[in-house]
């Protein structure tokens, strides 16, 4: 009964999105405003509907309604509750649903929170959220319903969860990912409801900005998730293997920085229009890309869950809609926006252009890595694949590249900069990081031009981070006064631009100063890591909820004092058989020490795989400072400033006089 | 030159060279880091170069798995049923790894015919089956043991 109602309010939803993608626009288009005012109101409906299906979803696995086939395939009586709850986007189709509410979640939002905007903007951006729910929504009710039932034979049990996904980071990796997913669609909504209207200035960038901060900042979180459960679930160590599911998920991400930025400078300077709006375009088209890669299919991997030709025909298709028809509309409207600003060679414009550039370098960089493979072999030319080399050979120099412009361009200003002055500007931030990287080879003992260049990369965005904000904070009335003057999104821009040194740092310095080492084990036996010895000091036997493991207990001491004691196990799980590792770990600020159990090899003998991990910590901790920043900079006041009047700015004039009192945060 | 006229080819120099670089070295590394794959019958055949890192693939043959004594060295033999390849690997093994499944392994084959591997790859399930694999199977004229079209994950 109560799944037949989840598909009923599905179709309901479907319904609801059709009449919120057609009558708000049709409301626009023709100026009737009452019409218009059916955006809210069906925005609204639609997320109550789509959040029924949800919760029925969510009803079958808790109560173990095993005539659902989803829930068959994805649960089993004895799951722990709360990975029944997780288990609920554990697969295809409860994961496409969850999609579906956070894009629903969205729309409410902006339903909710834009009352300021003029309401034919408002009629717009809803309608094209209410097309893209279309799209999903036909999607998911033809293709992946979550609510099929297996009836009559309905089985006895459900064939478990996969145990990989068994685990607190999946109970929050997949949400978090899809609230900066779908996120984006926003961006994408006030970029087309723009284009309809031609009107393409300053305050529709304002509108904008912070959807999309908030958008990337969940991403940021989202794939800083994913990265560190592969690193301690999956990966034996590894954080990042440029696998193509990953890469779907950084696609998105650098473009949605390149946005962010670009965005900052329409808002403030009334330039880049078009670049932005295609940006805004572009991102959530890799969205819709990485949803595409992952869900469809073509690629295999953990994330891969079903290889339904009509999924990734259909996905394809929505694709290609989105891609062709908001290219359309753009090349047809983009070029009756032309601005008449000037910006000089050396201004803050032309450095964020850069920074836009490289970022969009590195996207195309990872796209082509991506599909390069998929379409040879589509093509049947073969079958390669790109492994690690390729990015680290040509991704490195372009992050590093990003690092440093972004030091210099934190001290330019808009308009125009002295070359002179910003020269001499740098040069100590310039010599201070050089010493600081030194230094860091030192601690780290070893030279390689790769450490060098990211340690120096990363120290001089912290360098000269600080700086500018010792500088901006300088005030007659002490140092206090003028540090709590500066805005909240110039924090956010502080904290952001910190944590991006310290993602680098981090993965400079595991990267080139991890020591893994593999080696064969007996209890009993000793191995020597670094300055660290490992005591494989004796084998046990747990039982878990639906479990049963073997664990080792391993001492780690350094010059005789014990600092870790680590259980790394191997499971098994009853119902799919599967065997699992988990590592064990010690975590730390400075390092990690990461033990894993291989493989039985001899009578008492084991793999072991122990590793010292450098930094790691600082690679997640800097996307959270990342996120953080992102957080803070929508908390600016800037936003809550009731605006005077209802009418829509028509003009950089309007936006510049705006900007009083707001430091150029970006 | 007009200013703003110099201004827009600055900003399209900028980026036409942005471009060019990340092209130039898009299409070096592309060159340096493709790893083809091979299946057994290629590689005996003698299709696959020596030397060069390569992806090969297919079933571990049963009863071939022999393990040293000492270190983490393993030596089994991958097979498309028409033709199998020694392969030689030091290290840990994935958790699915076992005789009857199917592996990719990346590597180097080396003079005397082996297939030295830095990594194998066996997914995280049983009805998996890497695509490279149940191609080559097809092509050496072997039935499929696993459906293609069942659910993973």
């Amino acid at each position: 009964m109560y799944p037949e109602l989840g598909q009923f309010s599905l179709i309901l939803a479907l319904l609801l999105a059709i009449l919120l993608a057609t009558v708000p626009l049709v409301g626009a288009i023709s100026g009737r405003d009452h019409l218009q005012a059916f955006a809210r109101p069906l925005a609204s409906g639609l997320f109550v509907f789509v959040a029924i299906a949800f919760g029925l979803l969510t009803q079958a696995f808790v109560t173990d309604d095993f005539s659902v086939a989803y829930v068959a395939n994805n649960s089993n009586s004895l799951l722990p509750w709360y990975y029944k709850f997780s288990a609920v986007w554990g697969g295809h189709e409860g994961s496409l649903l969850l999609w579906i509410l956070m894009l629903a979640g969205w729309t409410l939002a902006v339903a909710v929170f834009s009352r300021r905007l003029p309401s034919v903007m408002i009629a717009q951006v809803l309608a094209v959220m209410g097309m893209v729910t279309v799209g999903f929504l036909l999607f998911i009710l033809i293709t992946s319903n979550p609510f099929e039932r297996l009836l009559p034979n309905v089985p006895a049990d459900g064939a478990d969860l996969n145990p990989l996904l068994q685990d607190f980071g999946l109970i929050v990796h997949p949400p978090m990912l899809y609230m900066g997913y779908v996120g984006f669609s926003v961006a994408f909504a006030f970029a087309i409801a723009a284009l309809i209207n031609g009107r393409l200035d300053a305050a529709w960038a304002r509108w904008s900005r912070p959807w999309t901060t908030v958008a990337w900042s969940f991403l940021t979180v989202g794939i800083a998730l994913g990265s560190w459960w592969a690193y301690y679930e999956l990966g034996w160590g590894g954080w990042w293997f440029w696998d193509p599911v990953e890469n779907a998920s950084l696609l998105p991400w650098l473009a949605g920085t390149a946005l962010v930025h670009s965005l900052a400078v329409t808002e403030k300077r009334g330039v880049f229009k078009s670049w932005t709006v295609l940006l805004a375009i572009v991102t959530f088209a890799l969205s819709l890309l990485g949803t595409f890669l992952v869900r469809s299919g073509v690629l295999t991997s953990v994330h891969a869950f079903a290889s339904d030709p009509t999924r990734g025909a259909f996905l394809l298709g929505l694709l290609a809609i989105t891609i062709v028809s908001s290219l359309t509309l753009y090349a047809f409207r983009a070029p009756v926006v032309h601005t008449r600003t000037r910006y000089g060679s050396l201004s803050r414009e032309i450095f964020l252009l850069l920074n836009n550039v490289l970022l969009v370098a590195a996207t195309l960089l990872v796209l082509v890595g991506t599909l390069y493979p998929l379409v040879l072999d589509y093509l049947g030319a073969g079958r390669l694949s790109i492994g690690e080399p390729f990015y680290n050979l040509t991704f490195s120099p372009l992050a590093i590249a990003v690092g440093l412009m972004l030091g210099a361009g934190i001290f330019s200003r808009w308009k125009r900069t002295d070359g002179g002055w910003l020269g001499r500007r740098l040069l100590w931030p310039a010599a201070f990081s050089l010493v600081l990287s030194c230094a860091g080879l030192l601690v780290y003992g070893g030279f390689t031009p790769w450490a060098f260049a990211g340690l120096l990369a990363a120290a001089w965005v912290t360098v000269t981070t600080l700086l500018d904000l010792w500088d901006k904070s300088g005030s007659r009335h002490g140092r206090w006064h003028g540090l709590k003057r500066q805005s909240r999104s110039y924090y956010g821009m502080v904290l952001g631009h910190l944590g991006v040194a310290m993602t680098m740092a981090g993965a400079t310095v595991v990267s080139n100063y991890g020591v893994e080492r593999d080696v064969r084990m007996s209890p009993g036996d000793s191995a020597e890591i670094g300055n660290l010895q490992v005591t494989f000091s004796e084998l046990g036997q747990r039982q878990g909820a639906n479990f049963v493991a073997q664990y080792g207990r391993f001492d780690i001491s350094r010059d005789g004092r014990l600092i870790a004691t680590l259980y790394p196990e191997k499971r098994q799980y009853h119902v799919q058989r599967n065997v699992m590792t988990e590592a064990g770990i010690d975590a730390g600020l400075t390092r990690d020490i990461f033990v894993a159990l291989g493989e039985r090899v001899g009578d008492d003998a084991w793999a072991v795989r122990i590793q010292y991990k450098p930094l790691i910590r600082w690679l997640w901790l800097g996307a959270l400072f990342m996120a953080g920043g992102g957080a803070l900079a929508i908390a600016d006041r800037r936003y809550r400033i009731k605006v005077r009047s209802e009418q829509p700015a028509t003009g950089d004039s309007r936006s510049r006089g705006q900007d009083e009192g707001v430091a150029e945060a970006l | 030159m007009h200013p703003l006229r110099k201004k827009r080819l600055t900003i399209i120099l900028f980026l036409l060279a942005g471009v060019g670089v990340a092209v130039g070295l898009t299409t070096y590394a592309l060159r340096q880091n493709i790893n083809l794959f091979y299946d057994p019958s290629q590689i005996a055949a003698g299709e696959a170069p020596a030397n060069v890192r390569i992806r090969a693939g297919g079933m571990v043959e049963q009863g071939s798995v022999v393990r040293a004594q000492q270190d983490l060295t393993v030596h089994f033999r991958v097979t498309d049923f028409a033709s199998s390849v020694p392969v030689q690997y030091t290290g840990i093994l994935p958790d699915l790894f076992a005789e009857g499944q199917g592996v990719v392994a990346v590597g180097r084959l080396n003079t005397e015919g082996t297939f030295v591997a830095e990594q194998v790859l066996a997914k995280h399930d049983e009805n998996y089956m890497p695509p490279e694999v149940s191609d080559a199977l097809k092509k050496a004229g072997v039935d499929n043991p696993y459906t293609e079209s069942t659910v993973t994950q």
